[in-house]
C-alpha cells in the first residue's frame, strides 16, 4: 500500500527524519510513536504529501507520491488533524461536505444525490448525525475531533493518517475513536497510520509501530516487540517499566514518578504492628505491593494496611468481602487500602519474626492452627472441597525491588518452608494418616516495598529466599508448637 | 439556539435570499437615480432607465433634460458606485476566506494602497502603456496591487508562521502607511489640484461618465469569475491551507488564481474610485451573519449587497451637506471602522 524507501527530510540543513524505510500493508493498523522532536510529524506530514522529500521516496500503491494529483490523491488518503480551526461559522454538514470536494468535477457542479448519501453515512459512523446543523464552534472538543472524523470518512479514504487523534479527547473519546478505528480497518481493509503520544494507546490498537528517536528508526515490529523497557528508556530518557496488560495480550507502559525518601527509618521499622485478639494489623506510612490470596486485596496490588482478623471457625457467609469490609468500617478502618485474611487459629498463638542480617531487612507473621490439615499428595482422597477460613497465615514482608517472577518464587519458597515446618512437627492429615503438607485453606502475602535493594531472584538458595525460608520455617514452627501446647498437645 | 436555527433557515432559502438582495440593488439603483437637485420621481427614473438605457420602446413622452441628467450623470455615476462596492466586496470575501481572518479587506491589507500608488502614477504623470492603451490605469493599479499584496503576506509569514489575523493586519497597516507616505509626496511635487487629488484619494465616484464604467467592467467581470470559480476552494481553505491541501485543493493554482481575482477586482476598483475603506470588510461580514459563511452563496451575495450599499453610501455623500459632495470613502469609514472593531473584539473573545 505505501512503501517509503530511505527517506530523509528535513528544513533546510537540518535533517528532521534521516534514511527511515518501512512498508505498511493494506488494512494494517501502524503506529509512529517517539518522544517530542523525533520527527513523527514531519515524517506523517511528507506522507500525506505537505513536505518536500530530501531524499528517498514515498510510493503509495507503487506509484511515487508526488506523481499524484491532489484530488486524486484526497481519494485515496484523508488526513484526520489535531484540530481544524475556522474564523467562520460553519454547520457541521457544510464541513462534512468539504469532504467530498476531490469528487467534484467541473467548475459548476454541486453535491449529487451520492455525495449527499455518503455524507450522511459518514454522519452517522461517527455519532455528529444528531448535531449536522449546529455550528461547529459550539460543539465540545470530542464533538469536533468526530465531525473532522466524518469529514475524512466522507473523502471515501484507502489511506486514513491521524496526527495525534486522541489529543484533546478525553480516555472515553480516545477509547471509542480508537476502537472504531481498528473496526473500520478490520471492516472495509481501511489502512491507518498514526502518530501517537500514548504509548499505551499504540501497543493496544497498533498492528506494527515505528519507534522513532532523533529522525532516526529504533525499532519497527509489534507493539510487543517494539515496547521493550530498555527501548524505551532509552528513547524517553524517563524511568518506566512495560509490563504485561491485565486482560489482553499486549504490554502496558507505566511511569515511575521520582520518589523522596523523607524519613531515614527503613520501611520495616515503620510498620505499626497493632495485636489483639480480633485481629493482627500493620499498618505502614507507604504502600507495599502485594501478591496474596487473601480474602481483601487478593492477587497483585498496592497496600498500607494489613489485616489478619481472627473469626470463629463456624465463620459463614454469602458474601464475605462485603461483611469484611463492614468489619472495618466498625473498626474505622478505611477498607479500599486493606489487604485483609481471615484465620480460626488464636491469634496469641501468631509469631512474628524479623531478620537482622545486613540488606536483608524482613519481617514474617505466621498464625497457625492445625486442625484441618492435609496432605497434598494425598488430598485426592478427601471428601469435595468446603471453602472454610485459613488456618495458616503466612505474610512475608521484603525490604527490596522484586520483579513479579521473584514474588512467584517467594511463594515457592514460602509454601516449601511451611510444608517442611508441618513435617518436622509431624501434623497428621487426620483423614489418611499421613504427614500433612498444609491445611486445606492456607492463604499467603508476599509483599515488597519496591524501592531499595534489587532482587531479580528468590528460590530457595538465593540470598533473599535463604532468609525467607528461614524465618518462615522458625515462626510457623514456633506458632505450630504455641497452638500444640494450648490444645494440651 | 434561536439564532442558528434562524440563519439555517436563511441559508436554506437561497432563493429568497437571492430575491431579497436584487430586490435590494435595483431599489438602491433607483432611488439613487432619483435623489439630488432635480428630484424625478421613481416612475420616471424606471422609464427612462427603461427605454434609454436598455432601449425597449415603450412610446412615452420624456422631458429631455431629466433623460440628459439620468443618462449622462446619474445612471453612470451609479453603475459605477454599484460596480466599485461589488467589487470591493467580493474582494472582502475572498481574502477573509483565503486568509481564514475576518478583518480582511483590500483596504486593511494594503491592496487598495498599492493599487492607489500605481493609480497616482498613471493619473499623475499621464502614462499609457501600449496594448493596454486606455486601461493603463486599471491595468497598473492591479500590477501594484499585486506586488503589495505579495510583500505584505511575504512579510507577515517571516513576521509569524502562522500568520495570525493581527499579523496580517498589522503589516497591511505597516505598508499602508508607507505606500501613503509616497502618496503624498507625490502630490506635493505636483501641486495642483489638490483638492481634487485629495477627493480622490479619498475615494469617489463623482463626475466619473461611461468610460470609467467601461473601465471597472471587464476587471469586475474577470475578477468575480476567478473567485466565483473558487469557491469551493475559498471553503476549504477557511479551514486553513493544511486541511484544503488535505481536502485535495491544488494549493499553487487555486491560490494564484484566488489572489489574483481578487486583486484584479480591487485594482480595478481602487483605479477608476480611489481608495474606498471597509466596504470588504463590512459587507461579508454582514451577509455572512445572514446567510451563512458558505462561499458558494457568501461571494454572489456579497456581489449584490455591496453594490446597493455603496449606490446608497453615495447617495448619503452627495446628498447629506447638498451642495457639497462628501468623498464617499469618509461615510464608509464612519461606517465601518466601529465595524471594524466590533469584529474584532469578538474575536478575541472566540479566542480567549
Amino acid at each position: 500500500m505505501i512503501t517509503i524507501d530511505n527517506l530523509t527530510l528535513g528544513y533546510g540543513e537540518k535533517k528532521v527524519i534521516e534514511s527511515v524505510s518501512f512498508a505498511v500493508e493494506k488494512g494494517e493498523i501502524f503506529g509512529i510513536v517517539g518522544p517530542n522532536g523525533s520527527g513523527k510529524t514531519t515524517l506523517l506530514k511528507a506522507i500525506s504529501g505537505g513536505q518536500d522529500v530530501k531524499e528517498g521516496s514515498i510510493e503509495i500503491n507503487q506509484r511515487s507520491l508526488a506523481s499524484y494529483h491532489s484530488k486524486e490523491l484526497a481519494k485515496i488518503m484523508a488526513v484526520l488533524p489535531q484540530q481544524s480551526e475556522t474564523a467562520f461559522t460553519y454547520a457541521v454538514w457544510d464541513v462534512v461536505a468539504l469532504g467530498r470536494y476531490p469528487y467534484q468535477k467541473g467548475w459548476l457542479q454541486g453535491l449529487t444525490a451520492e455525495d449527499k448519501d455518503i455524507i450522511h453515512k459518514a454522519l452517522i459512523q461517527t455519532g455528529t448525525e444528531a448535531f449536522k446543523d449546529k455550528p461547529l464552534q459550539a460543539l465540545s472538543g470530542g464533538e469536533r475531533q468526530r465531525v473532522l472524523l466524518a469529514r475524512a470518512l466522507a473523502q471515501e479514504p484507502e489511506i486514513l493518517l491521524l496526527d495525534e487523534p486522541t489529543n484533546h479527547l478525553d480516555v472515553s473519546y480516545q477509547m471509542s475513536l480508537m476502537n472504531s478505528l481498528k473496526q473500520w480497518s478490520r471492516d472495509r481493509n481501511l489502512t491507518v497510520i498514526a502518530v501517537l503520544h500514548d504509548l499505551n494507546m499504540a501497543s493496544l490498537y497498533c498492528d506494527r509501530v515505528l519507534l522513532l528517536d532523533e529522525g532516526q528508526t529504533i525499532a519497527l515490529n509489534e507493539p510487543r516487540h517494539v515496547m521493550k523497557t530498555d527501548h524505551l528508556i532509552h528513547v524517553y530518557k524517563t524511568p518506566l517499566e512495560c509490563g504485561e496488560h491485565p486482560s489482553v495480550p499486549s504490554p502496558l507502559i507505566t511511569f515511575v514518578p521520582e520518589q523522596n525518601q523523607e524519613n531515614n527509618l527503613s520501611p520495616i521499622d515503620q510498620l505499626a504492628i497493632d495485636r489483639n485478639e480480633k485481629w493482627i494489623k500493620v499498618t505502614s506510612p507507604t504502600r507495599w505491593k502485594a501478591l496474596s490470596s487473601a480474602v481483601l486485596g487478593a492477587g497483585f496490588s498496592w497496600h498500607n494496611t494489613f489485616v489478619n482478623r481472627h473469626v470463629h471457625k463456624d465463620y459463614q457467609c454469602d458474601d464475605v468481602e462485603e461483611e469484611f469490609k463492614h468489619f472495618l468500617e466498625a473498626h474505622h478502618v478505611s477498607g479500599t487500602d486493606v489487604l485483609g485474611m481471615m484465620t480460626a487459629a488464636m491469634l496469641e498463638d501468631g509469631t512474628i519474626l524479623r531478620s537482622n542480617e545486613k540488606d536483608m531487612n524482613l519481617l514474617v507473621m505466621v498464625t497457625a492452627g492445625t486442625s484441618n490439615a492435609v496432605d497434598a499428595a494425598r488430598a485426592h482422597e478427601h471428601p469435595s472441597f468446603v471453602q472454610q477460613i485459613g488456618t495458616i497465615n503466612t505474610w512475608v514482608f521484603i525490604e527490596g525491588k522484586l520483579p513479579e517472577s521473584a514474588y512467584v518464587q517467594a511463594l515457592m519458597t514460602v509454601t516449601e518452608a511451611k510444608a517442611k515446618a508441618m513435617h518436622d512437627e509431624e501434623i497428621m492429615d487426620a483423614s489418611t494418616q499421613t504427614i500433612a503438607t498444609g491445611t486445606s485453606t492456607d492463604s499467603v502475602m508476599i509483599a515488597a516495598t519496591q524501592e531499595g535493594t534489587k532482587f531479580p531472584y528468590a528460590g530457595t538458595i538465593t540470598p533473599i529466599g535463604k532468609v525467607v525460608a528461614k524465618l518462615v520455617y522458625d515462626a510457623t514452627r514456633e506458632a505450630i508448637v504455641r497452638n500444640k501446647r494450648r490444645r494440651g498437645l | 439556539m434561536r439564532q442558528s436555527f434562524i440563519q439555517r433557515y436563511l441559508a436554506n432559502n437561497h432563493f429568497i435570499a437571492y430575491t431579497s438582495v436584487i430586490l435590494f440593488c435595483a431599489f438602491a439603483l433607483i432611488i439613487s437615480i432619483g435623489k439630488g437637485s432635480v428630484e424625478l420621481p421613481f416612475s420616471t427614473v424606471i422609464l427612462i432607465v427603461l427605454t434609454e438605457g436598455l432601449h425597449i420602446p415603450l412610446g412615452v413622452e420624456l422631458d429631455p433634460m431629466h433623460i440628459n441628467i439620468v443618462m449622462e450623470i446619474r445612471l453612470p455615476r451609479t453603475l459605477l458606485a454599484m460596480m466599485v462596492g461589488a467589487c470591493l466586496a467580493v474582494a472582502g470575501a475572498a481574502f477573509q476566506g483565503f486568509l481564514k481572518n475576518p478583518l480582511a479587506d483590500p483596504y486593511t491589507l494594503g491592496v487598495s494602497s498599492g493599487a492607489a500608488v500605481g493609480a497616482v502614477v498613471v493619473l499623475f504623470f499621464g502614462l499609457s502603456l501600449p496594448l493596454v492603451g486606455r486601461f493603463t490605469l486599471p491595468f497598473v493599479s492591479i500590477i501594484t496591487g499585486f506586488l503589495t499584496l505579495f510583500v505584505v503576506i511575504g512579510f507577515a509569514r517571516v513576521v509569524q508562521r502562522s500568520m495570525s489575523a493581527e499579523t496580517i493586519i498589522l503589516a497591511g497597516i505597516i505598508f499602508s502607511s508607507f505606500l501613503g507616505a509616497f502618496i503624498s509626496l507625490m502630490i506635493s511635487l505636483t501641486g495642483d489640484e489638490l483638492r481634487q487629488i485629495i477627493n480622490w484619494l479619498m475615494g469617489s465616484v463623482a463626475l466619473r461618465g461611461w468610460s470609467y464604467v467601461w473601465m471597472i467592467l471587464p476587471c469586475f467581470v474577470i475578477g468575480f469569475i476567478l473567485l466565483f470559480f473558487n469557491r469551493h476552494e475559498l471553503n476549504a481553505l477557511a479551514f486553513g491551507e493544511e486541511t484544503a491541501r488535505q481536502l485535495g485543493v491544488n494549493l499553487k493554482v487555486r491560490k494564484l488564481m484566488i489572489l489574483l481575482g481578487a486583486t484584479v477586482v480591487t485594482g480595478g476598483a481602487v483605479a477608476v474610485s480611489g481608495t474606498i475603506g471597509f466596504v470588504g470588510l463590512v459587507i461579508p461580514h454582514l451577509t455572512r451573519l445572514i446567510w451563512g459563511s458558505d462561499h458558494r452563496h457568501l461571494i454572489p451575495l456579497s456581489m449584490f449587497v455591496g453594490a446597493g450599499f455603496l449606490a446608497l453610501t453615495d447617495l448619503v455623500a452627495r446628498t447629506l451637506l447638498a451642495p457639497t459632495e462628501l468623498p464617499i470613502g469618509v461615510i464608509t469609514a464612519m461606517i465601518g471602522a466601529p465595524v471594524f472593531a466590533l469584529i474584532l473584539l469578538r474575536q478575541r473573545k472566540i479566542v480567549s
